[in-house]
């Protein structure tokens, strides 16, 4: 790529270390988050085969909940985050114009911190005692007073990846806010910029919380504080506040850029601008500002007054408002559209579905009275994963899928692709759709056993989370042999319909793009 | 927004880092105090404020009787005997009422306990006063040694009509370890 450049990339592994280049530092990430996927996806196959039967048959109960909390912890902090913050490194200087992001070095060093973080959190599976075991909650005094010598390790583990989110944040805010080319105004950036801007906002926000709270239970377990200890006057209860400050936000964190990405393709694959952009940036800013007051909606069953309950009932609800333009935004934007469905409008067309389920079981989560019913039940499971993998993870697939092409310059294989997303569709519904029948049934979740009348369910679920986990070994086949022997392309506008300044520079895209700033009709 | 630097990046970046900094102090000195504070204010959580009532006087209301009970756990791992004397008083609003907590240490070595209350319903907090309880002082003993501990409680003449029973419990915790001024084991 690029020898007309009188600086490519340099070689060897040290290009990969020292590099600076935003393309460079995204692919990067895209890679590690992949590699944190099948992690943490080996974590629920374990999970899903000792489930697959009543009874303990594969795994001991503590072992059981060290893979329930692990899981959670990579999918969350390992694979989604990353691979949304890896899409905006690639993603959003050449989407503003810009030459690189704005603070190149400390790029590099976020991604970089990355790694040994998840080392640090791995390698506690290995120590006396085990890896943590308490959900990926991490609920004190569970994490505290009850867990083994390993807790250490994983508060400085989130202590080192939670710098590396909040730096990474503030490089995307800084480039957006600074480096946009001439005329770029705000309100016409890709919305998949604005999503990532006001994600980053929530990040430097809530990141420190999360942060404050390790702290707070690092001290409870060695300097003798009692934050979480109601023997010398603390409270649980309240590291169950401070987590969901931090953690309702969070959930927002990993979805707003999945609105971004699907508000970028649905578009492209329609032939049709979106509709209501005005409205889908009101939204998303609407939903990121109601995400700090509904935090308590998590704990309705700790004994919150009643006027809490419902003032946090009705809070939650109302995010169903801004959440229902975006739905029907998208929609609309369809509608009379001269539709084509290639692999990524597959992906953003099952995320449009299944991200609308979830949203309907979040809302009957919301439901205070209803909630003590559904509390802590594979009905949550099954919510948090339709919004989690159907919204987050579908949403990836379906951006590799578009922007691949750009990226290396090969069209991957359609047929390969459609077959992914038909596995993965399948296999994640026949994975999850039970669950919020043997949640609502009563059983709960976190537990290695279950009672007899679950069996079924759960047995086709195991299928399905087996058929979905295999599914992605055809994903990362196909991103390879695009990469390596992929059909070549060299229209800058790789789809026809796209739009965007991503699409006017050369295909596969040069190593520095924007040099000189464009200029903006 | 700082204006350090001649880069406006920089300058984004450093507001940025700022805003980290104030986000993390704000859990500690914001966020705890403000948590304790508002339990304490609304009796969220059947949180006592652990302070000794000074009562006013405002006459006995015999028209009606409460029936305050009491319930006693001990946190895991701790060995003590506890418990009320007595599990159930029927008293009238705005009288003194007396009562007893037994303890004792059947370990062989000198202990320090902690009672912790709780009441329910949540709604009966600001209308139970405690002119002198055990809970508000940690509470030594010896070896294999046995005490009796006093609570002296009044309910509110004001409490809402509708409430006719109110639960005390008290958790009671072992914070030898706490009191010696140790680092906490494990």
């Amino acid at each position: 790529m690029g020898e007309h450049h009188h600086h490519g990339p340099a070689k060897g592994l040290t290009r990969w270390l020292f590099t600076t280049n935003h393309k460079d530092i995204g692919t990067m990430y895209l890679w590690f988050s992949f590699a944190m996927f099948i992690l943490g996806g080996s974590f629920a196959m374990i999970i899903r085969a000792e489930l697959f039967q009543p009874g303990l048959q594969l795994v001991e109960p503590e072992f059981f909940n060290q893979m329930t909390t692990l899981h959670g912890l990579v999918m969350v902090f390992g694979a989604i985050m990353p691979s949304f913050v890896g899409l905006a490194n690639w993603l959003i200087p050449m989407m503003i114009g810009a030459p690189d992001m704005a603070l190149p070095r400390m790029n590099n060093w976020s991604f970089w911190i990355l790694p040994p973080a998840f080392l640090l959190l791995a390698s506690t599976l290995f120590m006396e005692g085990g890896a943590p075991a308490a959900g990926w909650t991490f609920y004190a005094p569970l994490s505290t007073t009850y867990a083994g010598p390993s807790v250490t390790y994983f508060i400085f583990a989130i202590h080192v990846l939670g710098l590396s989110s909040i730096m990474g944040s503030i490089n995307i805010i800084a480039t957006v806010m600074n480096l946009r080319a001439p005329g770029m105004t705000y309100m016409k950036m890709p919305l998949f910029v604005w999503t990532w801007l006001i994600t980053a906002f929530l990040l430097v926000a809530v990141m420190p919380v999360l942060a404050g709270c390790v702290t707070m239970m690092l001290m409870d377990v060695h300097f003798g504080t009692s934050f979480f200890s109601a023997a010398g006057g603390g409270d649980p209860v309240l590291f169950q506040h401070i987590f969901w400050f931090f953690g309702h936000p969070e959930v927002y964190i990993i979805i707003l850029p999945a609105f971004g990405v699907v508000s970028q393709i649905i578009p492209a694959f329609s032939r049709k601008p979106l509709f209501g952009y005005d409205s889908m940036v009101y939204a998303t800013a609407s939903i990121a500002f109601l995400s700090f007051i509904v935090w308590a909606h998590h704990m309705y069953t700790v004994g919150l007054p009643v006027a809490g309950e419902l003032f946090f009932m009705y809070a939650t609800m109302l995010i169903a408002v801004p959440t229902g333009v975006k739905v029907f935004n998208w929609v609309t934007t369809m509608w009379r559209g001269s539709l084509s469905f290639e692999t990524p409008m597959l992906f953003c067309i099952g995320f449009l579905i299944l991200f609308t389920i979830g949203g309907f079981t979040g809302l009957m989560l919301a439901i205070a009275p209803a909630d003590f019913q559904y509390h802590d039940t594979y009905f949550v499971v099954a919510h948090f994963h339709y919004v989690m993998v159907a919204g987050a993870v579908f949403s990836m697939s379906a951006a590799i899928y578009f922007w691949l092409p750009k990226w290396c310059g090969r069209m991957y294989n359609e047929t390969m692709g459609k077959t992914h997303f038909w596995i993965s569709f399948v296999g994640f519904n026949l994975a999850f759709f039970p669950q919020h029948f043997v949640g609502l049934a009563g059983m709960p979740r976190r537990i290695p056993d279950y009672a007899l009348q679950f069996t079924d369910f759960n047995m086709m679920s195991s299928v399905g989370a087996f058929i979905y986990g295999l599914s992605q070994i055809l994903f990362l086949y196909n991103v390879i042999a695009t990469i390596v022997a992929g059909k070549k392309v060299s229209d800058p506008k790789v789809w026809d319909g796209a739009e965007g300044l991503e699409w006017t520079v050369a295909t596969p895209a040069p190593y520095h793009t924007f040099e000189t700033p464009p200029a903006i009709k | 927004m700082l204006k350090l630097s001649k880069n406006p990046a920089i300058n984004t970046a450093t507001t940025l880092v700022a805003v980290a900094v104030l986000m993390f102090a704000f859990v500690f000195v914001v966020m705890v105090p403000l948590y304790n504070v508002l339990c304490d204010a609304l009796g969220i959580n059947g949180k006592t404020d652990g302070k000794a009532y000074t009562s006013v006087q405002a006459g006995i209301d015999e028209s009606r009787l409460v029936t305050v009970q009491f319930v006693a756990t001990n946190n895991e791992g701790m060995p003590w005997e506890f418990g009320p004397t007595v599990t159930m008083m029927k008293v009238h609003p705005g009288a003194v009422n007396d009562t007893v907590f037994f303890a004792h240490n059947t370990l062989g070595k000198d202990m320090v306990a902690q009672a912790i209350p709780s009441i329910s319903p949540s709604r009966a907090v600001q209308y139970f006063h405690k002119t002198e309880c055990f809970c508000f002082n940690q509470q030594p003993l010896a070896a294999g040694a046995a005490t009796e501990m006093p609570l002296q409680y009044i309910v509110d003449r004001d409490l809402p009509a509708d409430i006719h029973t109110i639960t005390l419990s008290y958790t009671i915790f072992d914070v030898t370890d706490m009191a010696k001024g140790a680092v906490a084991t494990r």
